[in-house]
Formats: C-alpha cells, sequence, structure tokens
C-alpha cells in the first residue's frame, strides 16, 4: 500500500499537533477534507461516480447485468465488488502487486452491505429462480494519498445513486418465459440509497482519535478502527487494522466520534447529490479532466 | 530501477509499459483490468512506439515507467493512449526525438476514415493504426488488421497521417501554452 517515510521529528510535530486538536493541514480531529463528488461520468455504465479526497482519487463504476440468482436467495440479485489499484497510483501496485490491496477493500466492502437493509436486493430480482440483475461495482484507485476505505465507500454510495437499471418485464409463453427489455430507456429502476453504509476510519493518534487520517498522519497511528455507519447511525461493520494495539474503551470513543461524525458524512453527501440531481442536464460537466 | 535488477540494460534505459483498461469502461464488463491477450499486446505495442521516440541511451541502467490506464473506451484506445503518453513524457521532461502522435483508420465503402470510433471498429473491414514522428514523417509502429487491396494502402496511410499531423499541432499549441503558463509563473 502506498505509504510514506517520516522522520521521528515529523512524528512528533504530528502528534503534538493532534493532542491540541489542530492538525498540519489546519483541520480539527473531527474534520474532513473538502470532498469533490461528480456522479455520471462514465457513459458505458449504468452508474458511475468520482470522489476526489484531497489526494486521494476514487472512480467508481456500476454495470447491470443479467444472472441468475444465488441458489439460498432465490428472490433477490446480487451486487459483485471489485476494486482495481491503478499502477498510476504507485508504481508498486503494476502488474499484480495491487491484487493484495485490491481484495482487502472489496472484502470490506462485501462485509459492509452483508446485511438486509443495505440496498433492497428484492428489487433487482425478475424471475424467481432464474433471472435476476448482478449489479458490478468495481472500484477503480486512480490515486492514493490516505483515508481509501472513506473515500471508496462514498465513492460507492454515490455510484448507486446514480444507478439506473433498465425496467424489463416477463412475458409468459408456452415453452417458457421471455424477457422484454423496456423501449423507453428512460424508463428504469432507481436504488434506494438512504441505508446504504459509508466508511469512517478512525486513526489512533497518541491519545486521540483523528478522522480522515492523510498519508503522512496514517504513517503516524500504530492502529485504527474501521466503522461502517449508515445515516442514521447504525453500525453494520467494524474491524480494527493496523500493527498496533487499542484499548476497549477508547474503541468506544472511538465508535461514538464514528456515528457523529458518519451521520453528518451522509446528510452533506445526500445533500450534494440532490442538488447535483436537480440541475439535471444543465449540469456542467468536470469528467476526467478536473 | 525497480524490481529485479536483471532486466537493466546497461547501455539504454528500459521502457517499461503498462496498458490497463478498468473494467466498466467498455460496453461489456471487462473481467480483469489487465493482463489478458489483448492488453498484453497492447503493452507491447506501446513498448516499441516509446523506445523509437525516446532518446533511451542517455540514461543507462535506467528505467521509465509508463502507465496506461483507460477510464472509458470508445474506439482508437492505442492511439489515444500513445497521445496522453506522449504528453506525459513530455511533461516529465524526458527528451524525445520528436513527438509520438497516433491515429487510427479505417476503410468502408472505398472511404479512407481516420480516427475509427467504436461502431466503426466493430463493424469489421480493414483497420490500421498508426503512430508517427511528425517532424521527420517517420513510423513509429503500423498495425493492420484484415484484408485490403495493396492499391488503397497508400490512401489509408496517407488518411492516418494526416490526422496524426493535425494531432501534432494541437499537443504542441497545448504543450506551448502550457509551458508558457508555467514559465510565467516561474518569474513571478
Amino acid at each position: 500500500m502506498a505509504s510514506v517515510v517520516l522522520s521521528e521529528a515529523e512524528k512528533v510535530y504530528i502528534m503534538h499537533g493532534v493532542q491540541e486538536d489542530l492538525r498540519v493541514d489546519g483541520r480539527g480531529c473531527e474534520d474532513y477534507r473538502c470532498i469533490e463528488v461528480e456522479t455520471d461520468v462514465v457513459s458505458n455504465t449504468s452508474g458511475s461516480a468520482r470522489v476526489k479526497l484531497g489526494h486521494t482519487d476514487i472512480l467508481v463504476g456500476v454495470k447491470a447485468e443479467m444472472g441468475t440468482p444465488k441458489l439460498d436467495r432465490p428472490n433477490e440479485g446480487y451486487l459483485e465488488f471489485f476494486v482495481d489499484c491503478s499502477a498510476n497510483a504507485t508504481p508498486e501496485f503494476e502488474g499484480r502487486g495491487g491484487e493484495e490491496l485490491g481484495t482487502e477493500i472489496a472484502n470490506t466492502l462485501y462485509r459492509i452491505f452483508n446485511n438486509e437493509s443495505s440496498i433492497d436486493l428484492k428489487l433487482l430480482c425478475i424471475n424467481p429462480r432464474e433471472n435476476c440483475w448482478v449489479l458490478y461495482v468495481d472500484v477503480l484507485l486512480l490515486e492514493c494519498g490516505g483515508n481509501l476505505f472513506d473515500a471508496i465507500s462514498v465513492a460507492v454510495k454515490a455510484a448507486l445513486f446514480n444507478t439506473r437499471i433498465p425496467k424489463v418485464r416477463v412475458l409468459e409463453e408456452e415453452g417458457g418465459r421471455e424477457i422484454e427489455l423496456s423501449d423507453d430507456p428512460f424508463d428504469c429502476i432507481r436504488l434506494n440509497v438512504d441505508n446504504v453504509p459509508c466508511i469512517v476510519t478512525l486513526s489512533k493518534i497518541g491519545y486521540r482519535h483523528i478522522v480522515d487520517a492523510t498519508l503522512q498522519e496514517e504513517a503516524c497511528s500504530l492502529a485504527s478502527l474501521l466503522i461502517s455507519v449508515t445515516s442514521r447511525g447504525t453500525l453494520t461493520c467494524m474491524k480494527k487494522v493496523g500493527r498496533g494495539s487499542l484499548d476497549p474503551e477508547s474503541i468506544f470513543e472511538m465508535m461514538e466520534t464514528g456515528k457523529r461524525v458518519g451521520k453528518l458524512l451522509h446528510s452533506s453527501l445526500q445533500t450534494v447529490l440532490d442538488e447535483e440531481e436537480k440541475l439535471g442536464s444543465a449540469r456542467k460537466k468536470v469528467g476526467f479532466l478536473g | 530501477m525497480r524490481g529485479s535488477r536483471s532486466k537493466a540494460l546497461h547501455d539504454q534505459a528500459l521502457v517499461n509499459c503498462q496498458y490497463s483498461m478498468a473494467t466498466f469502461s467498455t460496453g461489456d464488463r471487462k473481467r480483469r483490468p489487465h493482463g489478458d491477450r489483448q492488453s498484453s499486446e497492447m503493452t507491447l505495442h506501446l513498448k516499441q512506439t516509446f523506445e523509437a521516440a525516446i532518446l533511451t541511451q542517455l540514461y543507462p541502467r535506467s528505467q521509465i515507467d509508463i502507465y496506461v490506464q483507460i477510464l472509458q473506451a470508445d474506439g482508437g484506445n492505442y492511439c489515444a493512449s500513445v497521445n496522453a503518453a506522449t504528453l506525459a513524457v513530455i511533461d516529465a521532461g524526458i527528451p524525445m526525438r520528436d513527438y509520438v502522435c497516433a491515429c487510427s483508420a479505417g476503410f468502408i465503402e472505398e472511404t479512407p476514415l481516420a480516427d475509427l470510433n467504436y461502431v466503426e471498429e466493430v463493424t469489421g473491414g480493414p483497420q490500421l493504426a498508426l503512430a508517427l514522428l511528425p517532424k521527420s514523417d517517420q513510423i513509429a509502429l503500423l498495425e493492420m488488421n484484415a484484408r485490403l487491396h495493396e492499391d488503397h494502402l497508400e490512401r489509408i496511410i496517407e488518411a492516418a497521417s494526416k490526422a496524426c499531423k493535425d494531432v501534432y499541432a494541437v499537443l504542441d499549441q497545448v504543450v506551448r501554452e502550457h509551458l508558457q503558463e508555467v514559465t510565467a509563473l516561474l518569474g513571478k
């Protein structure tokens, strides 16, 4: 994973700053960097979003394809996650170098969506036991600038919000069923993303914890807690990452902070997405070159 | 030099490329972003193109990485990659013989077409990819698929090289404008 090497003095400087609730870039401990979100950037997808969080740059594309439901859930469609770490982010990712990190992030995404309330999967069913929509959520990591997980989860939520799945009808005919695609391209299903969780990563630095750590701050932190919260403040997944250890008390403190920050993150993301939606075709697209 | 030192060349720089396509960049979802047959071929083409253009003998025992990432594909992937990579190499300050400009061309109903889009590419018919060093009119890479009568070849190459020179004009203008902006900022 992309990381920076800091000298002892630099680490002490960052740690003392965190203790005074003043970080190197002037933020407080519970502040995010400015997040840029744009949806509908890749026209070959059913839904897409690009998120820039500081120097972290994420592109997510959602593609809806027809598949067969899983045996244990015959009435539901399903989501597939794939994370590709582009060599443009860091040369370490060249060849198969990014696979380990990609799998780790994809597995985390599977876990935060592994509950019934996140997304209404029944909506994706076309024919029980026979046909359903499979949503391939493909994450492309273009640049690493710290706090990958949070940025990716925000991008995934924005892309799912933007996703439009064509409506289909099932025609019962002798000799089997046939699926007919709606003629009107604007006739489509939208997903309800109100309960889609976002990840908040809290990094322990010294005696305090911070959200949205930059690469430099990540280098100072021994352990972090990754929690996924919904807009109502419900936790859907929690995971401790990093080499160091955390004591139980600080975990509870971090959970409280995470919920508070997460709710705020959700509400501001939703506002931005709604605003962008309202502009419709009048919106000026920034695209990849922005 | 990263990775195995055995790859290092004692008299010139090693040009290392990776061509990768986002899984969602095409109409049908791709299963893997790189490492498949098509991407590996593209990687080799890029390597060949830039070995012809970069003054590799200036940097013995070094490595130059060129990573290309396709975000959205609508035909002419190779050509767009080459043009973008040229700009990136210039931005990196790596000396080249000349810009490398690339353009594809096709031949449909007795008409040569420059810069095929996706629909034109999949309709079949002959397809040509040309990478040109425009000032000296040297060809860095030339590849043609499908069969074509020899008599038409010249017209297609003509169309492609004209398009390459048009691309060159645009790239050169952008580089000069950028340079002017940067030097103006430095002067302050």
